[in-house]
């Protein structure tokens, strides 16, 4: 399929598939194997300067959009969704700062963001408080010109590897979601220490750790936006991120279709190779058509993302959800197109397996992507009656 | 720190055509690349830049074509190129090239510090580098695996030896050939591309380098190739019968009758 890229879009595609191709397929495994986090393939794509693909040009950034970042995300996840993942985890801790961070803000933060030489971390969720984000207990109060922060964070990406963390606590706990707010933590920070590192299931170059605020002071000027603005933060953050996740999915779902074709026409059984035994083919034939259909909706939503809408959260939720949906469904297929072999580690397609499950989960599960969806069907349907 | 490195645009392997009437390599219209040994200059300069900063000048020596090939190097993240290109530059051997290469560093004012790959894959020769550095008067340093330090002085590098290595340290300028052991060359900046797409090499012939028609190209060589063939695949064979000793006394025999050995006196 074309779709009608920019001359600059596909030179993003084509270098992320070349370092994808080049850098990150030799090492996938070792680093899944070893649960080891990928800091040299970090540093490539730093010196590929994609970490400043959505960072605006005047803090060191190449302005890109919502749809770059897709692109470019989808062909690291064809590879490895490990990797992407951390990848994408500095722009979901960017985004807050980007979209609300005042001028000295963004001027401290976002050139370091775009040149690779800081990766950033979004923290929202805690053990009592997933998707249930208006649950939270971490408290931030304020002391003079500082902020005191005390509580702890779970299952953050980039935790303990980031050193600029976006990280959303209760300033006024009598005013529920509005007595929420968003804050810059550096790493260094006093009181501010990284706990437990995760074993996971998939996604295992990826770093998931626990953030721990022991009254943990930080200078007032660290707020972002205004006190009580940080479900707005949270929520706007989501709204630019979630295609993001779509096009992960896209990348994984193509990754293992990839794996699944290229098997299927050398896999002999019966004196045929299996593609062409309907069985197999036909379940080849959805794979692509359900890759394509997911494609295609990421694509027009981070356009739509693009083009300055401001209702993006139902488009947004779609795009995470179909896609992510499809690629659980492709990979596990794959898995079942090698048979014994997909099921080995000796190929790639179960670790896709495994990976492809988280995008079901994080940022937002698959079931609040439908409330979302659902509460604006409700909104649509209901204006003017 | 000023880097000139030195870029070779190679056939690529997998399309080499011989010229039918000069017996050299047919480089236009031919899939080309750049030297795969030269990315490792490429890379060894990039990493200088990391470590002290300063400016990477690209200087190759070809065939108009070849400005495409300094496009790419603007995409790794060079800051400028030079193209020598000039019909009277063509069949050069790597006397004739280093004259040509000479002057364009000589053109471009100089430099802190020549890299060039160890060899080039077409000639495989591994002359360039050197014989560039005599030109240049400079102090030289092939085989460089590693650079261990690096100041506006001097560089401490690791000159790889069939047993080990040598630690040279080496005052600038200088020039430096490296080895793939310098490191893994890196892909292709996305600002270094969205740059390249504009980018015009400068160009410069033999007239503005000051260089006259016999000192460079085919006129300037001291080589010239009479001929270039694939080796006949088998050659006559001759089975020498007997014990092993005296078989072995045979070969050598006809070897030295062939002159293909000397025995000592």
């Amino acid at each position: 399929m074309d779709y009608f890229l920019s001359e600059d879009q596909m030179m993003i595609r084509d270098l992320c598939r070349q370092i994808a191709e080049e850098r990150i397929k030799p090492v996938r495994a070792e680093l899944d194997e070893k649960e080891q986090f990928p800091r040299e393939l970090m540093k490539s794509l730093a010196q590929a300067d994609l970490f400043g693909l959505i960072i605006p040009e005047q803090y060191g950034g190449l302005g890109g959009g919502c749809l770059e970042n897709c692109i470019a995300v989808e062909e690291l996840s064809r590879a490895c969704v490990g990797v992407s993942t951390t990848f994408a985890a500095s722009f979901l801790g960017a985004y807050p700062i980007l979209l609300f961070g005042n001028e000295a803000q963004k001027s401290k933060y976002l050139p370091l963001i775009a040149s690779g030489e800081q990766l950033a971390a979004f923290a929202l969720t805690e053990s009592a408080s997933g998707s249930d984000a208006g649950s939270i207990q971490t408290q931030a109060r304020r002391e003079g010109d500082e902020y005191v922060i005390n509580g702890s964070k779970q299952w953050i990406t980039n935790g303990g590897e980031a050193g600029i963390y976006s990280v959303i606590a209760i300033t006024d706990r009598s005013k529920g979601a509005r007595g929420a707010s968003a804050f810059i933590v550096e790493e260094g920070d006093p009181g501010f220490s990284v706990g437990k590192k995760e074993i996971k299931l998939g996604i295992r170059a990826s770093a998931t750790a626990e953030l721990i605020f022991n009254e943990c002071r930080i200078p007032a000027d660290r707020l972002l936006a205004k006190e009580g603005m940080g479900f707005i933060v949270a929520m706007r953050t989501f709204d630019k991120s979630r295609p993001g996740v779509g096009a992960q999915a896209v990348g994984v779902a193509q990754g293992a279709l990839d794996e699944a074709a290229s098997f299927a026409r050398t896999r002999k059984q019966f004196d045929k190779p299996i593609i062409t035994f309907q069985a197999v083919a036909h379940m080849l034939a959805d794979m692509a058509t359900k890759i394509e259909a997911a494609r295609a909706l990421v694509y027009s939503v981070a356009r739509y993302v693009d083009s300055g809408a401001k209702d993006i959260s139902k488009a947004g939720a779609m795009a995470k959800l179909f896609p992510t949906d499809i690629a659980m469904e492709v990979t596990t297929n794959a898995v079942q197109v090698l048979g014994g072999h997909g099921y080995m580690r000796d190929y790639p397609v179960e670790k896709m397996m495994r990976d492809a499950k988280i995008l079901q989960i994080y940022e937002g599960t698959n079931q609040i992507q439908r409330n979302v969806i659902g509460q604006e069907l409700n909104k649509e349907y209901g204006r003017g009656k | 720190m000023k880097i000139i490195v030195c870029l070779k645009q190679v056939p690529d392997t997998a399309s080499v055509k011989l010229d039918p009437v000069t017996h050299t390599l047919k480089r236009e219209g031919v899939a080309a690349v750049i030297n795969p040994f030269d990315l490792f200059a490429l890379e060894a300069a990039l990493q200088l830049r990391e470590r002290v900063g300063g400016q990477i000048l690209a200087l190759t020596m070809g065939p108009p074509q070849a400005a495409e090939m300094l496009r790419e190097a603007i995409g790794y993240g060079v800051d400028e190129g030079l193209l020598l290109s000039d019909r009277a530059f063509a069949g050069a051997d790597t006397w004739a090239t280093t004259a040509a290469l000479a002057a364009g560093v000589r053109h471009l004012g100089g430099a802190d510090l020549v890299i060039c790959g160890k060899q080039a894959v077409d000639g495989d020769t591994a002359q360039v580098g050197p014989g560039l550095a005599q030109r240049l008067g400079l102090p030289q340093v092939a085989f460089v695996k590693a650079i261990r330090e690096a100041s506006a002085e001097h560089l401490v590098v690791e000159r790889q030896m069939d047993d080990g290595y040598d630690l040279v340290d080496l005052p600038l300028p200088a020039l430096i050939t490296v080895v793939r052991e310098i490191g893994e060359p890196r892909p292709p900046s996305l600002k270094g591309k969205m740059r390249a797409k504009k980018y015009e090499a400068p160009l410069a012939g033999a007239a503005a380098l000051g260089l006259a028609e016999d000192q460079v190209g085919l006129k300037g060589s001291f080589t010239q190739v009479v001929e270039v063939f694939a080796p006949g695949a088998a050659g006559q064979r001759e089975m020498l019968p007997g014990p092993a000793e005296a078989a072995g006394r045979a070969v050598i025999d006809r070897l030295v009758a062939d002159k293909v050995i000397l025995l000592g006196s």
